[in-house]
Order: C-alpha cells, then sequence, then structure tokens
C-alpha cells in the first residue's frame, strides 16, 4: 500500500495537500482543474520535488528521503523518455542497469521485452527512427523491464492521436497485467480514466482527495469538476 | 521552495574553480607583494602606459567604425558566398597572432607590396613598426570581431520592424533615425568597450611592431623588464599597473559579454524594401570586397610565401612544431579537466561560471611573472617553461570554453534530469551514458578552440624559453627577428595549418554521429 500521511507541499502562492492511500495494484486516475497540482502529486511520489511536511510511506516503509531512482515507481513522462543518443535496446536496458553493464541474460530481457510491445528487431535503432506510437512502446518497454510496483504516468501519449492513444493504453493494460503494477496516471480526458482506470483521485482546491471510484465521480461530478469537464 | 529533480555533484565543480581561482588571485597576490612600489614608475613606464591606453582607443575606435559599413551590408545583401564570408569573419578568433604580424608585414612593412606599389608611382614608403603597425594589426583582427557583434545586434532587430517601415514608407534616412541608429547606438560602445579590453592585454603585436620608447606597451614593457633586465621588482610594478588596465577594460567589456553568441543564426538575411537604389547595392558590395581583401590579401601572402620556405626551414622548427602540438594537446586536457566539472556545477548554481572572469580579468604575462615569483624558490622555472605554458594557456581558454559548454549541461539536465533520476542513472554512469555523448559536439567546439588558441599563442612561453627551448610561433619570432624570412614564412604555413588542423579535427569529431 502506497501511503501519503498529511503530505504538504508549498511553491509560491501555490499548496498541495494529500492524505491518502492507494493499494498495491490498483488503477487510478488523477484528474482536477489545470494548474490544480496533479502533476506534483505524481512528482512527490517519483521524488523529484520532497513535502514540506508529512511522509510518503509504501508498505510500512517511510521512503520520503529516498532518491527517485530508488523508489517502488517507474515513470513515463509526456515527452523525453527516450534519450536521443541511444539505441532502443540501451533505453531499454537502463531500466535493468542504470549503468548500463548488461549481461546475457539480461539482453535477453530487453529483447523480449521489445518483442512483447512489437518492437521486436528495432533493438539497434535510434529514437529518431522510430515514429511516436513507437517511441511510447518503448518507454512502455521500459517499465516492462523495470517491473516495479507502481507505474506513474504524467500525461502519456498526449502528442498520439485518438486511435494511437487507444492502441497504447490497451498495450498499458497488458503490461500493467503482466507485472501485476499499480497505475496513477494524470490525464486530462476522462474517457482515459473510464478506460483504463477503476479509480480517480481528484486534485481540486489545493487538496487531492482519496480515490473514488472512477465511473460514480464521473457520473455526477462535484462543481469544481463539472466546471473543469464543461 | 521544495526542490530536488536531478542533483549534479558540485564538489569537482567547486575544486577545479577553487584551483583557476588560486592560481589566478594567488598569481595576483606574488605580483602584488613583490611589486618594488617605492621606487614609483619612471617616465618610460608613465609613457607605456599612455600608448597602451592610446592604442587601445585607437584600434576599437576604428575597429567600430569600419565595422558598421560592412556590418550594414552583409545585413542587407544576400549574395552567394555570404554564409563564407560570415564564417571567415570568425577565423581571426584562432589565427594565430604572429602569423597575421608576418602577413601584414609582406602587404605594408618594407618589402611589401604597398611600399613597392609606392616606390613605382613615386610615392614616400610608409613604415609599418609604431603606432601605425600595432594599430594596424589590432584593427586586423578586431574588425571582424566588431562586424560580427553589429552584425548580429543588427539582425535581432525584428523582421516586423522592417514590415512596418516599409508599410509606412520609411527611406533609407527614416530607416537609420528610427530603426537603426538606436541599435548602433546601444551596440557600437559595447564592441568598442570588448576591443579595448582586447587591446589593452594583446601581446605579441605589440612584440612584433612595437617597442622602442614611443611604442611599448605595459605588457610589452613587463617582458622587457623581465626578460632583458631580469628586474622582477619592477617587472612585478609593471604587472600591478597592467592588473589594474586589464581589471578596469574587464569591467568595461563585462557588460558587453552577453552580445556575442558564436555567430548561430546569422545566416539569415532580412527581407528589406529600403536598400533598392543601384548606388547602395555597389557601396555594399565595394565595402565588402574591400574588408575581405583586406583580411584575406596578408593571410594569402603569407600562404605564398611559406609555401616556397617549407623545405627551407631548419630542423628547430620541426621539433619547436612537436613541442607546439604536445603543448596544445595537453593545454586542452587541462581545459577539460577543469571546464566539465565547473560547467556541470554551473547548470545548478551560475554563480560557478563567475571563475572564467578571473581569466578574462588576469593577462598571461601578468599570470606568468606571478608563477615565476612563487616558483623561483622552490624550483628553476624556466626548466618548467613548457608546462606551465600548457598550464596558462588552459586557463586562459576556460571563459570561452565555460561560455560554450554551460548552457549545453544545463538543456541536458533539463531536458533529461527527471528520466535520469528516475531510472537512477547518477555519478559516473551519468557523466558516461547520458553527459559526454549529449556534450560531444559542444565539447569538441571548446576542445577545438583550446587546441587552437594553445597553439598559437607567444606569451608566457617568451617570458621563461631558454635559447634551447621553443614552441612554434617562438620559433618563428625567432626567425623573424634574424630576417630568416623565408624560414619563417615556412614556419607560418606549418603553424596557420595545425591551428586550423586542431580545431577541425575536434570540432569536427564532436560533430560525427551525433543523433537528433
Amino acid at each position: 500500500m502506497l501511503t501519503l500521511e498529511n503530505v504538504m507541499i508549498r511553491q509560491g502562492d501555490f499548496t498541495l495537500g494529500a492524505d491518502l492511500s492507494i493499494d498495491a495494484g490498483a488503477r487510478v486516475a488523477v484528474i482536477g482543474p489545470s494548474g490544480a497540482g496533479k502533476s506534483t502529486l505524481l512528482a512527490l511520489i517519483a521524488g523529484f520535488f520532497a513535502p514540506d511536511s508529512g511522509r510518503i510511506v509504501w508498505n510500512g516503509r517511510d521512503m520520503t528521503g529516498d532518491a527517485p531512482g530508488a523508489r517502488p515507481v517507474a515513470m513515463v513522462f509526456q515527452d523525453n523518455n527516450l534519450f536521443p543518443h541511444m539505441t532502443v535496446a540501451e533505453n531499454v536496458g537502463l531500466g535493468l542497469r542504470p549503468d548500463l553493464r548488461l549481461g546475457p541474460e539480461e539482453k535477453a530481457r530487453v529483447e523480449e521485452a521489445l518483442g512483447r510491445v512489437g518492437l521486436g528487431g528495432y533493438d539497434g535503432r535510434k529514437p529518431a527512427a522510430l515514429s511516436g506510437g513507437q517511441q511510447s512502446r518503448a518507454a512502455l518497454a521500459r517499465v516492462l523491464v523495470q517491473d516495479r510496483p507502481f507505474v506513474l504516468l504524467d500525461e502519456p501519449f498526449a502528442a498520439l492521436g485518438p486511435a494511437l492513444k487507444a492502441e497504447m493504453l490497451d498495450l498499458l493494460q497488458e503490461v500493467l497485467e503482466t507485472t501485476g503494477a499499480g497505475l496513477l496516471m494524470v490525464s486530462h480526458d476522462p474517457d482515459d480514466a473510464r478506460r483504463i482506470a477503476p479509480q480517480t483521485i481528484l486534485v481540486a482546491d489545493g487538496r487531492a482527495d482519496a480515490p473514488m471510484p472512477t465511473d460514480a465521480l464521473l457520473d455526477d461530478p462535484p462543481p469544481v469538476l463539472r466546471a473543469y469537464l464543461g | 521552495m521544495a526542490g530536488r529533480a536531478f542533483q549534479v555533484r558540485r564538489w569537482p565543480g567547486g575544486v577545479a574553480a577553487g584551483l583557476v581561482a588560486m592560481l589566478i588571485l594567488g598569481t595576483l597576490l606574488a605580483v602584488a607583494l613583490r611589486a618594488e612600489a617605492g621606487r614609483g614608475l619612471g617616465p618610460s613606464d608613465w609613457a607605456a602606459i599612455r600608448f597602451t591606453l592610446w592604442q587601445a582607443v585607437l584600434s576599437s575606435t576604428l575597429s567600430v567604425m569600419l565595422a558598421v559599413p560592412v556590418a550594414r551590408a552583409l545585413a542587407r545583401r544576400a549574395f552567394w558566398g555570404r554564409r563564407l564570408v560570415i564564417a571567415f569573419l570568425g577565423a581571426p578568433f584562432i589565427l594565430p597572432v604572429i602569423v597575421a604580424v608576418l602577413g601584414l608585414l609582406s602587404v605594408f612593412g618594407r618589402g611589401g607590396i604597398l611600399n613597392v606599389a609606392l616606390r613605382f608611382v613615386g610615392l614616400p614608403e610608409v613604415t609599418v613598426y609604431g603606432l601605425h603597425g600595432v594599430v594596424l594589426a589590432h584593427v586586423f583582427f578586431n574588425l571582424p570581431l566588431a562586424t560580427r557583434l553589429i552584425l548580429q545586434a543588427w539582425q535581432e532587430i525584428p523582421a516586423e520592424r522592417f514590415r512596418l517601415a516599409a508599410q509606412l514608407g520609411f527611406g533609407a534616412r527614416d530607416m537609420a533615425r528610427v530603426i537603426e541608429r538606436p541599435m548602433l547606438r546601444r551596440v557600437v560602445p559595447l564592441a568598442a568597450a570588448v576591443i579595448f579590453a582586447l587591446c589593452i592585454s594583446s601581446f605579441t603585436v605589440a612584440l612584433t611592431l612595437g617597442g622602442g620608447p614611443r611604442a611599448t606597451t605595459v605588457e610589452l614593457a613587463i617582458y622587457e623588464a623581465f626578460h632583458f633586465e631580469f628586474d622582477l621588482g619592477r617587472a612585478a610594478l609593471l604587472a600591478l599597473v597592467q592588473i589594474v588596465l586589464v581589471g578596469v577594460a574587464a569591467v568595461l567589456a563585462l557588460r558587453a559579454s552577453v552580445a556575442e553568441g558564436f555567430g548561430a543564426g546569422m545566416d539569415r538575411v532580412v527581407t528589406r524594401w529600403d536598400s533598392g537604389g543601384l548606388r547602395q547595392i555597389s557601396l555594399d558590395f565595394g565595402v565588402i570586397v574591400a574588408a575581405s581583401l583586406f583580411l584575406l590579401v596578408p593571410i594569402l601572402m603569407v600562404v605564398v610565401e611559406g609555401a616556397a620556405g617549407l623545405w627551407r626551414m631548419p630542423v628547430q622548427v620541426w621539433s619547436a612544431a612537436g613541442v607546439s602540438l604536445a603543448v596544445a594537446l595537453v593545454s586542452t586536457a587541462i581545459m577539460l579537466v577543469l571546464a566539465l566539472p565547473i560547467a556541470i556545477a554551473a547548470a545548478a548554481w551560475r554563480g560557478f561560471e563567475a571563475v572564467g572572469l578571473l581569466g578574462i580579468a588576469a593577462s598571461p604575462l601578468v599570470v606568468g611573472v606571478g608563477l615565476f615569483i612563487v616558483i623561483f624558490p622552490i624550483a628553476d622555472p624556466f626548466t618548467l617553461a613548457l608546462p606551465i605554458t600548457a598550464l596558462v594557456n588552459a586557463v586562459m581558454a576556460l571563459p570561452f570554453a565555460l561560455r560554450i559548454l554551460v548552457g549545453p549541461v544545463r538543456d541536458v539536465v533539463a531536458g533529461y534530469g527527471r528520466l535520469s533520476a528516475t531510472l537512477g542513472i547518477g555519478g559516473w554512469a551519468w557523466l558516461r551514458l547520458i553527459l559526454l555523448p549529449r556534450l560531444r559536439g559542444p565539447l569538441g567546439f571548446a576542445a577545438g578552440l583550446t587546441a587552437a588558441l594553445s597553439m598559437g599563442d607567444l606569451g608566457v612561453i617568451a617570458l621563461f624559453a631558454d635559447a634551447e627551448t621553443a614552441t612554434l610561433p617562438l620559433q618563428m619570432y625567432r626567425l623573424m627577428g634574424s630576417y630568416q624570412m623565408e624560414a619563417a614564412a615556412g614556419a607560418a604555413v606549418l603553424l596557420l595549418g595545425l591551428s586550423f588542423g586542431l580545431f577541425w579535427v575536434f570540432d569536427r569529431g564532436g560533430r560525427n554521429h551525433v543523433d537528433a
């Protein structure tokens, strides 16, 4: 279980408070108005920001002060997910060993992960030689080999068209089923939430609420969410 | 504010910056302590100060005055070869000063083509030694720099202004009054300040074309006090004077230093509607041709004369070339070891960049004299001539290297910091896998500049070298001193080839295999 205990962060005029728990393996969407702090919530969990007060606890262990790489999360960003000077296989391999000194067994795992996301045979290519969808697949292959308990996605696939995005969400679902990982996904699109996340965290008015059933929340949104959804 | 995106290591940068600061401030302190202030400045010292300031004022004024029409012509004319001309304007930065001096001598010197022509038509000859020569050489080096600075300001005028001006029916005069003159009022003093600072601490030009009671700069006086009189107290006192001059000039120039990029985005011509007339067009091309000839002919003369001399060079020239090559490579390595950690630390905190400014504020001869004072009690400084030259050259190139590297390092941290952090890539792995591969281009460029600058440098080495030790520029200077002009021209061609060759190899090596 991932718990944020009385977490509070202040950045100038901006504040965000969170006191909530997410079950291991749960799939949770994060929605709310622009600037409310959705990305900040993910950054807190990923370790890019330290909270001003409160603790972040994973299965009873305090990880508030851990470095980003030492946390039980794998992250996919909006863009810049791949290092452009490395091959696809190297980019995926970083998920196994940050110093990239891979043994034969690890190389085989990279190969297998690439096959699973439909990039078999693409291992020697550079990201610039891939389409947008293929780049997202490569990032998901890395999530697959990282095999962390939680996957964090900050508006993933935002640059992809609707059909390609749906394809990626399906692939993401497969990856999650394989690794048994939970999901925390920031999205602007309520349909994304319905498609992949049974639960949703609403971030608004300086607070991140506890997860609620997605369908119930979207069918009968509170005023602040209604104003945002339009 | 809580932030912990991606922590780069600051302590190696701190150590490197500390070493540089210690070297420069330490030598300045040594100079200050050793200076025999009680003796005061003699008349010849005051003459040197006056000459230093006067030639710098003349050189900077002439450079910017001549640069304005060249920059205007380049800003408003599109023609085949324009990119080449602009690239060529960057070349003097790594052109060895002594090579240019030899080229200027073969055009403007006693036996140069100008005087041959003057004799032919029966006019009195001109002399290139003294104030004329020093100013001529400084204009040769700084006209291109001034042109680049002013051209850049010209091209930073938004295209919309010119469109608006065309809409309002502006003629050339309105354009100058409303748009161009305000821009020039801003950029010309800045360009002049930068050039003034460069001319204050220029040494090789004064050494070769100046000299004597009426044309000695402070930098040259330091060298003479040290080298001929071996009067360390007086050299230190003059060095102290030079510190004040360079310091004041550096403060003046510092305000301008933001203005120069390394020529990015200058290959664009703004479409204008006010520059049509045949008179203006021929004026612009006349200016471009004249400036190109002024800059090209001396170098071409060296190459033509030197090609013949290449086979008549004494063997010392070849060994000096080997020495110079080694010094340049060691200097480049030292620069990288210092600049990379400082650039990384500066990505976290800009203050680290300031250490580069120390390199601008110190002149090579001042640092040289200071090092001599520090080393003399411990070891024989003359046996350390080459290592000291390599070290000082590296520190002098550091400000340029930092300007090239800090931005790209910051981009890598900003663009890939979070991804690196979340994958747990840190320390050496980050350096090896992420930073260095992403930084190849700028690293190659910085290394190329450093190697070329070190290759062509004639400063500290002139101070320290004994008769057996010489770098290629020093050997060339000695050949010129003994009137072996053919051999000197041969050495110049070799030096030219090695300087630009080193730059090309490093810069090219950095650009190869760059993805995305």
